[in-house]
């Protein structure tokens, strides 16, 4: 089964230093190598992007940077796992990587694949880790 | 967070260090099946400490630190029997008390132990049957069970195979390594083969209500790319990457709702699968920039290009496809390739084009009682105005195939061609 996981992060107001590129290409590098990682990529700052939204039929545009929200979309990936666990580990991996954040795990449409039915959904909650 | 959530979690975490952990162990032990047996301790070791203790910060480097520890303990029992093993074991506990972080100077050889693996799991000595049960335990991480429901056999026939085929390495003392440049294309091949086996028996079913099925597909896919990566510079490893992902990109099209198969050139293209698509060409690139002579996979692949580029059939590049058939023909001869290019000869050139180069194969022994090539000569006749012949031909393929949809199917077609006697 597929996941999309989309990154939310403070968003930085400096660029990334060549060594957090470095480790992000290493982590994608391993990714690709492992198999699991589909796709991903990553955002340039918010201020180069836009909001259009439609309610009751009027269009809204807003011009980034979207000063108002904690946690923006800083990217996203597209994993292959076997289950939602195995997805969540990535996750947690990932993270432990790049650091503060979140990455919301939502399970893609696939109509040939059981999957589906397969989907565990007992909820779950997340206790900090133990070191 | 509860037991139950935790053990979920172990699993998890467990699926995914599997592999490497085989790997590392192999390495160490020259034994894949005591390999397999540590590293399943080291899960007990897991499913009993963590509860407790919590999940560690990285559970990926204490799977492999505890699995180690069971290794060098292995060893040292068994020192007395086997002296080069004696002194492995006592340098690997020497490394462990120079390096702090033993598993991430393990992490360096990640890489070519998963390569090493992949060729012993698909080494000669064994049978396809087995090369390919060895692979999805060893290397896809899946359970003598979950394989036994994808091949629908039962469990303790896969359970017997896979013990059988550790065996069988062990006392052929197959090394634990890449094989030398001599022999290394024939093995690679091997380990193609084994993997595309894999893609096309989750493929090919179309039936199946068990999620393992297209499970196998995924399976063999991310084989496919772990291997590529292994070996980035064989151009027939990313070719056939590049030919599964195309393949697979169709998948959800080429099942109608009733669960009958639908043709290429009547599928749905907006259901094909775009990623997979993107994925498949990028993979194609790869190999074709690798600029040797292309082999039967990257042609395959260039053949499933063709369509994946095509927005609608009419767009398809049929003179194209009769050319890659050639060159597939040049160095993979079979009657079957031979078929499908009379096919692609009459999409470019016509149905005589196609009757001509079709006719040559009409006593092929190879073909005899294949279905398709009095199916695909019906085609042709009927395209021609020949609906006498083609009738004939049509009634001829519906009394050869065993598949009942596929005999209504052809009965159809034989009806369309009007009456029986004219």
């Amino acid at each position: 089964m597929r996941f999309l996981s989309i990154y939310k992060t403070i968003e930085s107001s400096v660029p990334p230093t060549p060594e957090e590129m470095a480790t992000m290409g290493k982590l994608i590098e391993r990714g690709m190598k492992a198999g699991w990682l589909l796709s991903t990529e990553g955002c340039l700052p918010s201020k180069l992007g836009a909001r259009v939204r439609r309610s009751e039929g009027k269009v809204t545009v807003t011009d980034g940077p979207f000063t108002e929200a904690k946690e923006l979309v800083g990217g996203f990936a597209i994993m292959q796992a076997n289950s939602k666990d195995e997805a969540i580990e990535l996750a947690k991996n990932f993270l432990s990587i790049v650091g503060e954040g979140e990455c919301e795990l939502r399970q893609l449409y696939e109509s040939n694949s059981a999957a589906q039915s397969n989907t565990d959904s007992r909820p779950r909650t997340q206790v900090a880790q133990k070191g | 967070m509860t037991a139950s959530e935790t053990h979920r979690e172990i699993e998890a975490v467990w699926r995914i260090e599997f592999t490497r952990l085989v790997g590392g162990l192999t390495r160490l032990l020259r034994d894949v099946g005591v390999a397999e047996e540590l590293a399943q301790d080291a899960l007990v070791a897991a499913l009993e400490q963590w509860p407790a203790s919590g999940i560690p910060r990285n559970p990926g480097a204490w799977l492999m630190a505890t699995a180690k520890h069971r290794a060098i303990d292995y060893l040292r029992r068994h020192a007395l029997t086997d002296r080069k093993h004696e002194l492995l074991g006592h340098e690997l506990a020497e490394r462990e008390n120079e390096i702090p972080d033993f598993a991430s100077a393990i992490d360096d050889h990640i890489g070519d132990d998963l390569l090493r693996l992949v060729f012993i799991a698909c080494h000669p000595v064994l049978s396809t049957e087995a090369r390919v049960a060895l692979t999805l335990r060893l290397l896809g991480g899946l359970s003598a069970d979950e394989i036994a429901r994808a091949y629908l056999v039962g469990v303790p026939t896969i359970a017997q195979r896979i013990v059988r085929a550790k065996r069988t390495l062990a006392e052929a003392h197959v090394p634990f390594e890449v094989p030398r440049p001599a022999e290394f294309t024939a093995r690679l091949s091997s380990v193609l083969q084994v993997i595309y086996l894999i893609f096309n028996e989750g493929y090919s079913a179309t039936s199946g209500d068990d999620w393992m099925r297209p499970h196998l597909c995924e399976e063999a896919l991310r084989l496919g790319r772990i291997l590529a990566e292994l070996v980035p510079d064989e151009s027939e490893a990313h070719g056939l990457c590049a030919l599964m992902e195309i393949q697979a990109s169709r998948s959800q099209a080429r099942v109608g709702d009733s669960g009958q198969p639908i043709l290429l050139m009547d599928q749905d293209r907006t259901r094909w699968d775009q990623l997979l698509i993107h994925r498949g060409l990028a993979a194609l690139d790869r190999a074709e920039q690798l600029g040797r002579k292309r082999g039967p996979y990257v042609i395959q692949a260039a053949l499933a290009a063709c369509h994946a580029r095509a927005a609608s059939p009419s767009d398809t590049d049929w003179a194209h496809i009769v050319a890659l058939y050639a060159e597939l023909a040049a160095i993979a001869p079979s009657p079957i390739v031979e078929l499908n290019r009379a096919v692609a000869v009459s999409m470019a050139y016509g149905p005589s084009a196609g009757l001509e180069l079709l006719d040559t194969l009409r006593d092929d022994p190879a073909l005899r009682g294949y279905h398709l090539l009095p199916s695909v000569r019906g085609d042709l006749l009927r395209k021609l105005g020949r609906l006498k012949e083609a009738r004939a031909e049509f009634e001829t393929a519906a009394s050869m195939t065993r598949n009942a949809r596929e005999r209504n199917l052809l009965l159809e077609r034989a009806l369309s061609c009007g009456p029986a006697r004219q």
